[in-house]
C-alpha cells in the first residue's frame, strides 16, 4: 500500500503557509481599553493585599461545533465564555481565584480573594516558591498563523462539506454509519504581571474529523480519521484535509477490517507511521519528562515518572537509541502549542529533551527552573523557564504543561515504502487507537487504526485485533530506522489531561516514519 | 475584609434569579420554540503535593445556553455574560444558526410544563467550605504523613451549583446541587511504596480526611518492595473503587440506538438488542435512582424531562437501555434519560470476608489509565495502582508489582464469586467527583492480567 498523505506542516515543511489575513478579526480584547485598566486594578489589589508577585489573565474563548451523522445535522452550536483569573504569590505560597464578572469591583475582590487564599495555603507550606527571572514584555501581541478565520465561514458551507463527505463514505458498500464534525476555537488572551509584562494573544484551533462504522455478519468495525490532526490553524486546515476525498478510503478500510486476519501473537518489527507514533511519543516521552511529575507533584492522578530523581538522570539516563533526538518547542507553525508567550509571560524557547538517546532536560515553568539550578550551572546554561506554563481557561490556574514534543527526522531521505521494503517480518501501523500507560510511564499498550502484515519487504494484507505492549526504555532502544524530513508529520490532540481538577492541554507531536525491532504484539479480540 | 466575606464559595443562582434570567432571554426570542438553560457553578479546590499545599482555586461562572427552533431546524449558542445585550446576542446567534441549519428529520417539539420532585443532591456543609477549611482538611492528611516520614499528595474539591431549564411552552425546572471529593496518594520517601484512598459525596461531612490519610499511609507502608508475579488469570478481590472503575463502563455502553444499529455489546443480529437477555451473574442488579440519598442526581435531564428510577440490569438480565425521546418514540418505549448515577447490588460480606475466603488471589486497590480496546465486548485495558497485594490462604501476604489487564466488566461480572456491602466510591481517575456510583467489593475468578509493570 502507498503511504497515506501526510500534511507537510512544521519546521521541515516545504510549502510555506499562506500569510495570515485577519484584519477584521484583530484581537477584540486589546480593542477594549477597560481590560488593561481592569488588569492594573487586579495587580494593584493583589499587591495591596500583600502579594510579592501576581499575574492576571483575561480570556475570551469562542468555540463552534458542527456535528453530523449520515445525512443529518446532529448539533450546531456557537459558544462564548469570558472571564479572568488572578494568581498571587504571598510569602512563597500560591493563591488563585477567578470570576466571570468583568467589573472593577469584582476584579479587586477576586484579587484580594486570591491573596487571602494564598495566606490560608501558607498554613501548610514547607518550601516557599521562588520564580526564575524572565524579561518583562511591556507590550506584546501574537496571533496564530491562520489564512481563513473559521468564524467567517458560513454554517451552510460547513454543513454542506460534512454532508458531502458523509455521502462519499456511505457510497462504499458495507459502510453503514458515518459521524463527522468540525470544531473551531478562537481564544483571545490578555496577560499582565507585576513583573511588568502585558501581552495580547489570539489563538486559533481547528479540527475536522470523521468516523466510519462498517457492520456485517453480526460484527462491526470503525475507522477514525486520526490521520487528519487538529492544528493551530484556521479554516484552510479543513479545506486542506480533503474529507470528501479521504472518506471513501476510510470507509473502505472500516469494511476491510471486518474480514481482516486476526493477528497471531508474537514479536514483530513495527513500522510506525507518524499518525500513530505521535501518541506513543506523547505518553512515553513527553509525559515522563515533565518536571512536576518527576518531583512528585502529580502523584495523586497523572502520576510520577521513571525519569527521576533529576540528580540521577539528567545527562546520564540512556532513554533510547542513538537515532532518538527529542525536542520541545512552541514555535512549529500550525502546531497546537504555538504561542508568543506562555501563561506566565515567558517567551518559549526550543530546547533539547533527548539528544542521541541521552536524556538532557525537563519541561519547566518559572517555579520549577530553579529546582534544576545546580544542573544548569554545571552545563553552563542560564536558569530560566522553558515556557511550559498553561491554563485551559480563565477559570483554571496555570501550571506546567507539555509544549510540542517531537522526534526529529533523520538525515537520510527514507520514507514509508523504504522502511516497509527493509522489513522481513513485521506489522505496519497507521493512526492512533487504544492507548494506556502506567503512572510512571514504563508499561504501555497501544492499538491503532489500520494494521498491515509485512512479509519479505511487502505488505501482504490487513490485520486486526492488534496491540503492542512495551517497556519505555526497551522500546526506544529498539528504534533502528528513521525516516527523513519528507516523512515528517505533526499529529496531536486537544485532550492532553493532567492536574487536579483535570485540565486539558492542546499539543502537537511531530515525527518521521520509524521502525522498532522485535516488539511484543498481543491479540485483543475476544467473543462475548 | 474577612476571608469568609471574600470567599463566597457557595455562590450560585437561586431559583428566582435563574427564572428571571431565563425570562429575560425568552423575551428576546422570535423562534417557533426556544429553550433556555441557566447554570451556575462555584468550584473551590485545594491541591497538595510533597506534604504541602501546592495550588488551589476558587472560581465562579454562570452560563446561559439557548436552543432555538424554527420548524425542524435548530441551533444552539451559549454565553457566560448575563446582561441584556449579551442575552439578546446569544438568542440572536442561536436563531441565526438555526435558520442556517438544514431540517432535522428527528426533531421533536419542546416539552410543555412538567412536574418535578425536589432534588436531594444538596448539602449546606459542602456549600460552606472556604480556603481555610480546605487547608485544615489537607493538614489532617499531610501532617501525619510527614511525621511518619512519608510523602502525601492529593486533591480536594467542593462544587456548588444550580441548573435551570425554561422554554416558551411554559416548562420550568430548577435544581441546586453540591459535590465534594478528597483523594490522596501517600508514597514512601524512596518511592518504593505507594498507597491511595479517596471518597466522594454530595455531603462533605460524609468524608473523613484523617481516615483516608491513614488508609493511604497503611497501603504505602505495606506496598514497599513488591514482588514480581507471572501475568495470567487470577482470582481477584477488587476493593469498591476498583470495582467501580470497571462497572461504570457498562453503564456508559447502555445506549439503545447504538445497540439497535448493531454497534454495541448490547446488539443482537437483525437490528435487535439484548433487553430480556441475561448478560451477567444473576446476583447483579444495576439501578439509577436520582432520589437515592447516597447516589443522587438531578431531578430532570437536559431536555426538561423528569428523571426517574430506572432498572438497567436486574438479576443479571438487561431490563432497560438508555432511550432518548426520539428513539423511544420510534420504538414504542419510554425515554429513560442517561444513567448519570448508579447503584449496584451487593452482599453482606466485608472486604476482609472476601479476602479470608480466598486461597490464592490478588487484592486490587484501584485501576489506572483505563481505555477501551474493543467496543464489541466492552473490553478495556488498564493497570493496577497504589496498593496491589497477594492473597494466600485467606491472608494478604505480600505486595506485588503492578499488572496490566485486558478484560471486560461483562466477563468480570460473569465470573463473580462473591460481593460485599456497596459503598459510594470515587471512581473517576482524575479525582473529580465524577459519576455518582455505589458498588460493592467483589471477588472474581479468572481476571486476565497480560503483563507486569515496574511502576510504583
Amino acid at each position: 500500500m502507498a503511504g497515506i498523505a501526510a500534511h507537510p506542516i512544521g519546521r521541515h515543511a516545504t510549502d510555506a503557509l499562506a500569510s495570515p489575513s485577519h484584519s477584521e478579526y484583530s484581537p477584540l480584547v486589546a480593542a477594549e481599553p477597560n481590560v488593561k485598566e481592569l488588569a492594573m486594578i487586579a495587580l494593584d489589589a493583589a499587591k495591596h493585599a500583600g502579594a510579592e508577585y501576581a499575574d492576571v489573565r483575561f480570556v475570551r474563548n469562542r468555540n463552534q461545533t458542527v456535528s453530523t451523522r449520515e445525512q443529518r445535522v446532529t448539533n450546531v452550536s456557537d459558544n462564548e465564555t469570558y472571564g479572568f483569573g488572578v494568581r498571587t504569590l504571598v510569602n512563597g505560597a500560591w493563591g488563585f481565584a477567578a470570576s466571570r464578572d468583568l467589573t472593577k469591583e469584582e476584579v479587586a475582590r477576586v484579587a484580594a480573594l486570591a491573596a487571602a487564599q494564598a495566606r490560608a495555603n501558607q498554613s501548610a507550606l514547607l518550601r516557599p516558591v521562588a520564580l526564575a527571572p524572565t524579561p518583562a514584555v511591556e507590550s506584546g501581541t501574537w496571533t496564530s498563523p491562520i489564512a481563513v478565520d473559521p468564524f467567517s465561514v458560513e454554517i451552510e458551507d460547513k454543513v454542506a462539506l460534512l454532508l458531502a463527505a458523509n455521502q462519499a463514505a456511505l457510497a462504499i458498500k458495507g459502510a453503514r454509519f458515518v459521524n463527522s464534525a468540525m470544531f473551531f476555537l478562537r481564544e483571545e488572551k490578555t496577560f499582565a504581571s507585576t513583573d511588568g509584562s502585558f501581552t495580547v494573544q489570539t489563538i486559533y484551533r481547528t479540527q475536522p474529523s470523521m468516523t466510519v462504522t462498517a457492520v456485517g455478519n453480526g460484527d462491526f468495525a470503525t475507522r477514525e480519521s486520526v490521520d487528519v490532526a487538529p492544528r493551530g490553524l484556521g479554516y484552510e486546515h479543513v479545506r486542506d484535509s480533503k474529507l470528501t476525498e479521504m472518506a471513501p478510503r476510510w470507509a473502505d478500510e472500516a469494511v476491510q477490517k471486518l474480514t481482516a486476519k486476526s493477528v497471531d501473537v508474537g514479536r514483530y518489527d513495527l513500522v510506525l507511521h507518524p499518525s500513530h507514533l505521535w501518541l506513543t511519543i506523547h505518553e512515553s516521552v513527553a509525559h515522563p519528562t515533565e518536571l512536576d511529575r518527576a518531583m512528585g507533584y502529580e502523584a495523586n492522578y497523572a502520576g510520577t515518572s521513571f525519569v527521576a530523581p533529576p540528580e540521577k538522570v539528567l545527562g546520564t539516563l540512556k532513554y533510547g537509541s542513538e537515532l532518538m533526538n527529542i525536542r520541545g518547542d512552541r514555535t512549529q507553525p500550525g502546531s497546537l502549542s504555538a504561542c508568543g508567550w506562555d501563561d506566565e509571560g515567558v517567551k518559549p524557547e526550543e530546547f533539547d529533551i533527548i539528544k542521541r538517546g541521552m536524556f538532557v532536560d525537563y519541561q519547566t515553568t518559572r517555579e520549577q527552573a530553579p529546582w534544576l539550578d545546580w544542573y544548569y550551572k554545571k552545563i553552563g546554561k542560564p536558569t530560566r523557564s522553558h515556557g511550559c506554563s498553561y491554563a485551559q481557561t480563565w477559570a483554571a490556574v496555570q501550571f506546567q504543561r507539555m509544549p510540542n514534543v517531537s522526534l526529529l527526522p533523520g538525515d537520510k531521505d527514507l520514507g514509508w515504502d523504504d522502511l516497509i521494503a527493509a522489513t522481513d517480518r513485521g506489522i505496519a501501523i497507521i493512526g492512533d487507537g487504544s492507548f494506556s500507560i502506567d503512572q510512571q510511564r514504563y508499561n504501555a499498550q497501544f492499538g491503532g487504526q489500520v494494521f498491515y502484515e509485512i512479509k519479505g519487504g511487502k505488505i501482504v494484507g490487513m490485520l486486526k485485533d492488534v496491540a503492542y505492549q512495551m517497556r519505555t526504555p526497551d522500546f526506544w532502544a529498539s528504534l533502528d530506522m528513521l525516516g527523513g524530513p519528507k516523512s515528517y508529520f505533526l499529529g496531536g490532540a486537544f485532550g492532553d489531561a493532567k492536574g487536579q481538577p483535570v485540565q486539558v492541554n492542546a499539543i502537537s507531536h511531530g515525527a518521521p516514519v520509524t521502525r522498532f525491532r522485535n516488539i511484543n504484539v498481543i491479540n485483543t479480540g475476544r467473543t462475548a | 475584609m474577612t476571608l469568609r466575606s471574600l470567599a463566597l464559595t457557595s455562590r450560585y443562582l437561586s431559583r428566582e434569579e435563574s427564572a428571571a434570567i431565563a425570562k429575560r432571554a425568552l423575551s428576546f426570542a422570535t423562534a417557533d420554540e426556544t429553550r433556555v438553560m441557566v447554570t451556575s457553578t462555584s468550584v473551590a479546590n485545594t491541591r497538595f503535593a510533597v506534604n504541602q499545599i501546592s495550588t488551589g482555586g476558587d472560581s465562579f461562572d454562570a452560563v446561559v445556553t439557548v436552543i432555538s427552533k424554527f420548524g425542524k431546524k435548530s441551533g444552539s449558542s451559549s454565553t457566560n455574560q448575563l446582561d441584556d445585550a449579551a442575552l439578546r446576542s446569544v438568542v440572536q446567534i442561536a436563531e441565526r444558526v438555526a435558520k442556517l441549519s438544514p431540517e432535522d428529520p428527528e426533531a421533536l417539539p419542546e416539552l410543555g410544563p412538567q412536574t418535578y420532585r425536589e432534588g436531594v443532591n444538596w448539602s449546606d456543609t459542602t456549600a460552606s467550605q472556604d480556603p481555610m477549611m480546605r487547608a485544615q482538611a489537607v493538614k489532617r492528611v499531610a501532617d501525619p504523613a510527614r511525621n511518619a516520614g512519608l510523602v502525601s499528595t492529593g486533591f480536594m474539591e467542593a462544587i456548588t451549583g444550580s441548573q435551570a431549564i425554561a422554554n416558551n411552552k411554559g416548562l420550568f425546572a430548577y435544581n441546586r446541587s453540591t459535590s465534594s471529593v478528597l483523594t490522596t496518594t501517600v508514597r514512601t520517601s524512596d518511592g518504593t511504596g505507594s498507597g491511595w484512598a479517596g471518597a466522594t459525596h454530595h455531603d462533605w461531612s460524609r468524608i473523613d480526611p484523617a481516615s483516608l490519610g491513614a488508609r493511604a499511609t497503611q497501603k504505602a507502608r505495606s506496598s514497599v518492595n513488591p514482588v514480581a508475579i507471572e501475568p495470567g488469570r487470577y482470582t481477584v478481590v477488587l476493593e469498591p473503587t476498583a470495582a467501580g472503575n470497571l462497572v461504570q463502563f457498562i453503564t456508559r455502553a447502555l445506549n439503545a440506538r447504538a445497540a439497535d444499529e448493531g454497534r454495541s455489546f448490547f446488539s443482537l443480529p437483525g437490528g435487535k438488542n439484548k433487553i430480556g437477555q441475561k448478560v451477567v451473574d444473576e446476583r447483579v442488579t444495576i439501578v439509577s435512582d436520582p432520589f437515592d440519598p447516597d447516589v443522587a442526581s438531578a431531578p430532570f435531564s437536559g431536555d426538561g424531562s423528569p428523571t426517574q428510577r430506572v432498572v438497567w440490569i436486574e438479576n443479571g438480565i438487561v431490563k432497560n437501555l438508555d432511550y432518548d425521546r426520539y428513539w423511544a418514540q420510534k420504538n414504542g418505549r419510554q425515554p429513560t434519560g442517561a444513567s448519570s448515577a448508579v447503584r449496584m447490588s451487593g452482599g453482606t460480606s466485608s472486604l476482609d470476608d472476601l479476602i479470608r475466603s480466598t486461597p490464592r488471589g490478588l487484592l486490587v486497590t484501584r485501576f489506572w489509565y483505563l481505555r477501551p480496546v474493543d467496543q464489541r465486548t466492552i473490553l478495556y485495558t488498564g493497570l493496577t495502582r497504589d496498593g496491589t497485594f497477594l492473597i494466600e490462604n485467606g491472608k494478604v501476604t505480600k505486595p506485588v508489582k503492578n499488572l496490566r489487564f485486558n478484560d471486560s466488566p461483562i466477563f468480570m461480572l460473569n465470573n463473580l464469586e462473591a460481593m460485599g456491602v456497596p459503598e459510594r466510591v470515587s471512581a473517576s481517575e482524575g479525582g473529580d467527583p465524577g459519576q455518582a456510583i455505589m458498588v460493592p467489593p467483589i471477588k472474581v475468578r479468572d481476571f486476565n492480567f497480560t503483563s507486569l509493570s515496574d511502576a510504583v
